[in-house]
């Protein structure tokens, strides 16, 4: 950003402006330790330590959400506005299973990713496949989703009402690490996110699987043309999808609350990661959610909390109209 | 999220004070969605920032009244030319962009809108919205001057009609704006400035190659848009007798595309036809009494529009009165 704006300034300007456009993934890094040593040294490393560990919490979330977002958006030119719900689905689904029939809540995991993931598979065969038959258009598909949304969001107030919800998790005990804090559930939620994460990564880029989703999402007809079975990968990827989407609910869920409108509240913050990442970049999403979370979490040492998700709003805003195509993104037209 | 905002309480089918709450939010969502019209229907531009131009209207226009002393009657166009800079100075850097980074860039700005309403406590009063003020022992309301016209209004259909409804004036005035608003469009679309946009929609490289200046028109669409979605804003604003963040969720835009939808694409009229259908199908369900708590009556109709959404994209792109040769749906 900085970059851009004093090219036209002086000749070493202009090598930042070239780095920019090159290496935008190695700017941004950069920038994002500016911010971090001109943290460090107005509010102490204590504060600064303190709130990136909370922010991990929020950043793997919105990781976990913006990964299988990515790859439909990639993959199917699918802008799923459905997907929150899908997350607040899945945080339900651990409801019933962790409170209503009071089981553990690793149990509620497990059955929140299969059902969401399940959602994710029924919808693609009833809705989404013949509608790529048929050669829907963007828009189309765009508000079908926002109908699958509305449809999926007045389920679960049918079952559940509006009323606010919690699952059975510890919030009293925390965590006391090198003189900073974190809650029991906090830390359990980071380390399973976490881990998820890095599981997905290797996934995607060491298996096949992995290997041929990013082929489809590169170019679904070459893909093809290749004698890849597209459809099975994209079966693959509505499941990939809507698990992780489930789990992501859950842990959401977990930190905080459960509530009809939660996954319309997460949505466009992994929107952002997604766009920030690249848009078919799984790794780019990955890492932007991550990053997203702790530059919000950041925030909140400048501002006032309550403005924290308006910052992210504006730093997606920003990060789209300087750079459409993500910072992990390659520079195809956009 | 709540459901678009109707405050009123029924008691029979034939009860005109129910059916004209239905008409007045009827009528300004169609005054929304005549502006989504232009920019989706005709210029091929997919807005979905139609609730934060309606915030950034009504906010201006109540904050321009109660903080700024200004008067009622300069307050309206000088919001509704806030709202439009505001919608190009949004259009500007965005309007290049994909059809889907379009989208999600004016959702996004919306919400900004919203929020920043929500967390400004000073200036929009947060959470608790704006409505009255007392200045100096006065109690001084951003509609003071509307409620004496809408006065002297009912005071007149009093000698025709005793007792008429409060809300006769402003279903009024609402109707009025959507039949000048389909009118207006529907003119200007037939001169050679409506025929670029249409150029556009069908392809923006051939008009550009012409000599045109893509961005220019585009960003005239956007800011007749943001001016249709400022005067929503106000009417939204008298009709509930308050601002509050709440009313300009993003649902309101989904709402209003689905009027647009049911209406049909590239139909001026359609908007009207679809905005009344909606309602009524969405209000009318109200005299269904069925076994089931409120709650689940809230849900049914946020599921009857998501229905909707659905199966008129599948089975009908075009809605009721759009034309299929004339659809841009993206590709």
């Amino acid at each position: 950003m900085e970059a851009s704006r004093a090219r036209a300034e002086s000749p070493s300007a202009e090598f930042l402006g070239e780095l920019a456009r090159e290496r935008p993934a190695a700017v941004a890094f950069g920038v994002i330790a500016l911010m971090l040593l001109a943290l460090v040294a107005a509010k102490g490393l204590h504060d600064v330590a303190q709130a990136t560990l909370n922010s991990l919490t929020l950043g793997t979330i919105y990781a976990l959400g913006a990964v299988g977002l990515t790859l439909v958006y990639g993959i199917l030119r699918l802008v799923n506005f459905a997907h929150g719900d899908f997350l607040a689905f899945g945080a339900y689904m651990a409801y019933l299973v962790n409170v209503t029939w009071d089981m553990p809540l690793v149990a509620g995991i497990v059955f929140a990713m299969a059902t969401t993931a399940l959602l994710g598979l029924f919808f693609e065969r009833i809705m989404w496949q013949p509608m790529r038959a048929k050669g829907a258009g963007f828009l189309q598909l765009l508000l079908m989703s926002i109908g699958l949304a509305f449809v999926i969001r007045s389920a679960i107030q049918w079952f559940w009402g509006t009323e606010i919800r919690t699952l059975d998790v510890n919030v009293v005990d925390s965590v006391t690490f090198l003189g900073l804090r974190i809650g029991q559930t906090e830390l359990v939620v980071v380390v399973v996110g976490i881990a998820v994460l890095v599981a997905v990564g290797l996934v995607v880029r060491f298996s096949l699987l992995g290997k041929r989703m990013l082929a489809l999402s590169d170019d679904l007809d070459l893909a093809e043309t290749a004698g890849i079975d597209t459809r099975r990968v994209i079966l693959y990827t509505w499941l990939f999808a809507g698990a992780l989407a489930g789990l992501a609910g859950v842990l959401s869920g977990a930190l905080t609350n459960l509530r009809p409108e939660l996954g319309f509240e997460l949505l466009l913050p992994i929107f952002a990661a997604v766009i920030l990442g690249g848009i078919g970049n799984p790794f780019g999403a990955l890492t932007a959610g991550l990053v997203l979370g702790v530059v919000i979490e950041w925030s909140t040492l400048v501002v006032e909390p309550r403005w924290k998700v308006t910052f992210g709003f504006v730093a997606l805003i920003v990060a789209l109209v300087i750079r459409p195509e993500g910072i992990f993104g390659r520079a195809k037209a956009i | 999220m709540s459901p678009p905002p109707l405050a009123f309480t029924l008691e029979a089918f034939t009860n005109f004070g129910f059916w004209s709450g239905v008409l007045t939010i009827a009528g300004i969502y169609a005054v929304v969605a005549l502006g989504l019209q232009l920019n989706v229907g005709y210029t091929g531009i997919v807005n979905f920032g139609q609730a934060g131009f309606m915030a950034v209207g009504g906010y201006s226009m109540a904050i321009l009244v109660l903080e700024a002393g200004l008067s009622f009657w300069l307050a309206l166009p000088a919001a509704v030319l806030i709202t439009m800079a505001f919608g190009m100075l949004i259009g500007l850097p965005s309007l290049r962009l994909r059809a889907d980074y379009f989208a999600i860039v004016t959702l996004a700005t919306a919400e900004v809108v919203r929020l920043a309403a929500q967390n400004a406590r000073g200036l929009t009063g947060g959470n608790k919205g704006l409505y009255c003020e007392f200045d100096g022992g006065d109690q001084v309301c951003f509609d003071d001057a509307w409620r004496s016209v809408s006065d002297s209004i009912l005071g007149f259909v009093e000698n025709f009609w005793a007792d008429p409804e409060a809300l006769l004036p402003l279903l009024l005035v609402v109707w009025l704006t959507v039949a000048i608003g389909i009118v207006g469009l529907s003119f200007v679309q037939g001169t050679p400035w409506g025929r670029v946009l249409r150029a556009i929609r069908e392809d923006e490289d051939a008009a550009r190659a012409l000599g045109k200046n893509t961005l220019l028109y585009k960003l005239q669409s956007l800011a007749i848009s943001a001016m249709l979605g400022a005067l929503a804003g106000f009417f939204l604003a008298l009709f509930l007798a308050t601002i509050h963040p709440d009313d300009y969720e993003p649902i309101v835009t989904f709402f209003a595309f689905g009027v647009l939808i049911l209406g049909g694409l590239a139909s001026y009229k359609g908007v009207a036809i679809g905005a009344v259908l909606l309602w009524t199908l969405l209000e009318g369900t109200r005299f269904v009494e069925l076994p089931i708590s409120e709650e689940k009556t809230a849900a049914l109709r946020f599921a009857i529009v998501g229905v909707a959404l659905i199966l008129l994209m599948a089975f009908r792109p075009q809605g009721m009165f759009g034309k299929r040769e004339e659809m841009v749906l993206g590709d």
